[in-house]
């Protein structure tokens, strides 16, 4: 557990350098009234003391969400949400949690233990009141972002990378946030990005300038307790000519939460010969074995080579989440440019996930890769639904898709939906798909050689994604196949 | 609705009267609706269609002979939505049962806007039925369509019993601005055994909305081919449906679009029982400013375990502006399944050809060989003999 120890590390050692730093936490301002209005908008503006074109901006976001419905495409069933009846401004902080780890659901608890997290950080999870006081590090600091510009400040900045919130980048780098922020994912673009548009409340910002190698991955490990406040993160990644950049973005323990929305929005900007690794894993609260509760995820990622040779890879593990509806896409505008998408969606239980990718291809020569392996098991249902989509400038365009499904158990669904459109005649497009269940075979040899059945399954299973796990940095990768191995318990058997 | 939508749609709920609930209250479809996104229907807007007119019998028999027709043993043949009696003639173990006046929409095309509008404006077609441990053989059926701002809308049922046989070849064609609409709804009791061959050539300005229902018992076999070459704007729905164990069916087209035309095959593949294999191979070759649309879907119920499904669309594309949108889909809800799809689009393999020029072969010829090799390939997916020659003389260049 690389990535865990890590944090784990990280936690321990601003705890002896006696962190003093305040968190911010104004009692007031816990919880904004329930709804969705302008005064909302303004207030969280106005809580972020942002700028006067920011609020603004927000507002074009708010009042074009208000004229747009939610979108009825995707294979996912839920009750409807309504809008109204959310804080779109809140501290977890105030929120009343177990006492102590006794009261924690004990299916939780294991699950954390396999995981290898430490007692102090399971009750954080866990969300136990006064956790914070045992560990005095204040686990919300090292979780809040400020600090991750802190500890990692100096290497970032003598490399000249910005790595900051967002909202601290509102302020202090306007003319880039500006510049840059809905231009690859406009506010109107969909119900769910006009929504975070208006209402963000956190999210990172990155900006690495031209010709450097961002000399860390950077990671958002450090801020999952972010999560609980903001439902709605915003994302930008600014990769000048020749920059290199890889970001990881997981939350490798489920969170205990409600029924949540999660609309988040991610940009990347690719300029010439630049390259954006953009890794996701991501295990929220997926529901209880009824499928009650669990998080909604509903989330625009889009990236845009915007210069020639530029690329953009994106890598997703898929294992929590109540309802998935996530599309990570590339628009290749620059000549040459590549576009490479690398997912793993595992559903169980009741979860029901409808994930895929675009490649827009707008220049010649350009070329991109998807490779989708789904997983489903329980009463899940999964989709993979991807775009590929040649326009006439597209010379020599290529791409190549792969997309398998495996089916454990006779409750669940798998399905694939691809849209392939091409425009250009020297263009060439390729697609494969298959659906098929773990053969006997395989299992026997697991079980001869002596693992049980739910080891033979997660061995299988591992297999089964490793051309997408490979992707992943190293220590990603290690936790990801522990996850798939949990997602799947119970599924067989 | 505009304006010039409103003009088709009165027209045609007008004549539809009591049955127009049957099109619904939508309009014609729009490139909102998602089975319709690739498929506009634009060129229906703006003519108020009448019901088309009978035909003079002479010219159909002119027309009819001059097609180069394979040997059969039965001829079915319609002029502008009318049974031509005296040009037709059917073997004797077959009935043409009188045509009830029924209007309901199949379950298995439920919601499908080809099969409402067919519903709504339905007019008798061949309503074939052959008994039990009988092999009718090869039979042609010929539907002319001729006119302008004039729509046919053709219902066909037909019924294999127990062991019985069928092969069908249905020829479409037409000349003029017209619509054509015709539906057929297939049965094959357990163990029959169907060869649909669909050849659509129909007029290069009509538009046309083909749907095939089929629904397939035990140990039975639906094979479907169509030859999509024809019309301006021309799809043909095919929802094949195995609802008996170790059932096949094939769903196989060659579309060929050239000019300003546009050719959509969407299919239904639905396995709603255990033990049944599908398989689907659609290529289509694309030229001028041609526009080609494959929707297919496979769709596998929970109770259908060992299914075995396959499906392959593949297209060629030999002009800067063609388009072709492809949209192969899975949907599946069985876990003990062999199911997979795959897609291409491009153009000519530059290797291939070279190859060919290497030996002396003209650039032209070797281009019209390597198409033709594209072709050939699914045409042999057809088991009748003299089937095949047909559709063999039908493809451009006579391969």
């Amino acid at each position: 557990m690389p990535a865990v120890s890590e944090t784990r590390e990280a936690v321990e050692k601003l705890a002896k350098s006696n962190y003093e730093w305040g968190f911010e936490t104004n009692v007031e301002m816990d919880l904004a009234p329930k709804g969705l209005n302008e005064d909302i908008v303004r207030l969280i503006s106005a809580r972020k003391k942002e700028p006067q074109w920011m609020l603004e901006w927000r507002l074009k976001a708010f009042r074009a969400w208000q004229e747009m419905s939610e979108p009825n495409w995707a294979k996912i069933k839920h009750p409807p949400i309504d809008y109204q009846d959310a804080h779109y401004f809140a501290q977890p902080k105030k929120k009343a949690g177990p006492k102590s780890l006794d009261e924690v659901d004990p299916e939780l608890l294991k699950t954390y233990e396999k995981l290898g997290i430490p007692l102090h950080e399971q009750e954080m999870l866990a969300g136990v009141e006064g956790a914070g006081q045992k560990t005095p590090v204040a686990v919300d600091a090292v979780f809040d972002s400020v600090s991750v510009a802190t500890t990692f400040r100096k290497t970032l900045a003598e490399a000249g990378v910005i790595f900051c919130p967002i909202s601290e980048a509102i302020i202090e780098h306007p003319e880039l946030v500006k510049k840059y922020l809905g231009t690859v994912v406009p506010v109107a673009d969909n119900f769910f990005s006009a929504l975070n548009s208006a209402v963000f409340t956190d999210g990172s910002f990155v900006y690495v300038p031209k010709g450097v190698r961002c000399p860390m991955e950077l990671s958002t490990y450090f801020r999952i307790n972010a999560r609980n406040t903001g439902q709605f993160e915003r994302t930008l990644i600014i990769a000048e000519d020749q920059a290199t950049v890889s970001y990881l973005e997981g939350c490798t323990a489920p969170q205990r939460d409600e029924n949540q929305l999660h609309a988040a929005v991610v940009e990347l900007v690719a300029m010439e010969d630049a390259f954006i690794k953009y890794s996701t894993v991501q295990n929220w609260y997926p529901g209880d074995e009824n499928g009650k509760g669990g998080i909604y995820n509903f989330v625009t990622k889009r990236g845009l080579c915007k210069g020639d040779r530029a690329r953009i890879s994106w890598t997703q593990v898929e294992t929590g989440s109540a309802i998935t509806w996530k599309y990570p896409s590339c628009i290749l505008a620059g000549k040459g440019s590549v576009g490479e998408f690398y997912s793993v969606a595992v559903t169980n239980g009741h979860q029901q996930a409808d994930t895929g990718t675009k490649m827009i291809h707008l220049a010649p020569d350009t070329r991109s890769t998807i490779v989708a392996k789904t997983i489903s098991a329980g009463k899940s249902d999964s989709t993979y639904r991807g775009l590929v989509r040649m326009q006439p400038k597209a010379r020599n365009g290529r791409n190549f898709t792969q997309c398998d499904s495996l089916l454990i158990g006779d409750q669940c669904g798998a399905h694939t939906v691809p849209y392939i459109e091409s425009r250009n005649m020297s263009a060439r497009i390729e697609h494969e798909a298959t659906t098929s269940k773990i053969s006997e075979d395989q299992l026997f040899y697991c079980r001869s050689r002596g693992f049980s059945e739910e080891e033979a399954v997660g061995l299988i299973v591992n297999g089964f994604c490793r051309e997408v796990l490979k992707e992943l940095p190293m220590e990603f990768a290690v936790e990801a196949q522990k996850l798939l191995q949990i997602s799947l318990e119970g599924s067989v058997g | 609705m505009s304006e010039n939508n409103a003009a088709a749609w009165q027209a045609l709920t007008g004549r539809a009267g009591e049955r127009a609930a049957l099109l619904g209250t939508e309009g014609l479809p729009t490139r909102r609706v998602e089975a319709w996104h690739y498929t506009p229907l634009q060129s229906l807007n703006g003519v108020a269609w009448q019901a088309a007119p009978a035909l003079d019998e002479a010219a159909v028999k002119q027309r009819v002979d001059a097609l180069n027709l394979p040997a059969h043993d039965g001829l079915l043949v319609f002029a502008n939505g009318r049974f031509c009696k005296s040009l037709s003639h059917l073997p004797a173990c077959m009935d043409v049962q009188e045509y009830g006046d029924g209007a309901a929409v199949p379950a298995l095309l439920a919601g499908r806007f080809s099969a409402g509008l067919n519903a709504a404006l339905r007019q008798p077609g061949a309503r074939l039925h052959v008994p039990a441990k009988t092999d009718a053989g090869l039979i042609v059926m010929i539907s002319l369509t001729e006119g302008e701002g004039v729509s046919t809308h053709l219902h066909h049922s037909i019924t294999l019993e127990e062991d019985a046989r069928l092969s069908l070849l249905d020829i479409q064609l037409g000349e003029g601005q017209y619509l054509t609409n015709p539906q057929m709804d297939v049965h094959c009791a357990d163990r029959a055994h169907f060869s649909h061959i669909t050849h659509q050539a129909e007029s290069r300005e009509a538009a046309r909305l083909g749907i095939i229902s089929a629904r397939i018992g035990e140990r039975s076999n639906y094979d479907s081919f169509t030859l999509n070459q024809g019309g301006g704007v021309a799809r043909q729905e095919v929802v094949s449906q195995l609802s008996g164990p170790f059932s096949n069916t094939n769903v196989n087209a060659i579309q060929l679009v050239d000019g300003n035309r546009l050719n959509d095959l969407s299919s239904m593949i639905h396995h709603a029982s255990p033990d049944c294999t599908s398989r689907q191979t659609v290529r289509t070759v694309l030229s001028e400013n041609g526009q080609g649309v494959f929707q297919g879907k496979i769709l596998v119920d929970q109770i259908a375990q060992k299914t075995d499904g396959y499906q392959m669309n593949q297209a060629l594309l030999l002009s800067e502006k063609a388009q072709m949108n492809s949209k192969p889909e899975l949907e599946i809800y069985a876990d003990d399944v062999k199911c997979s799809h795959g897609a291409t689009v491009g153009a000519l393999d530059e290797d291939q050809l070279f190859y060919l020029r290497s030996r002396g072969v003209l650039e032209e010829q070797a281009r019209d060989m390597l198409v033709q090799a594209f072709l050939l390939e699914t045409v042999e997916l057809v088991e009748h003999e003299s089937l095949r020659d047909y559709l063999l003389k039908a493809l451009p260049g006579h391969v």
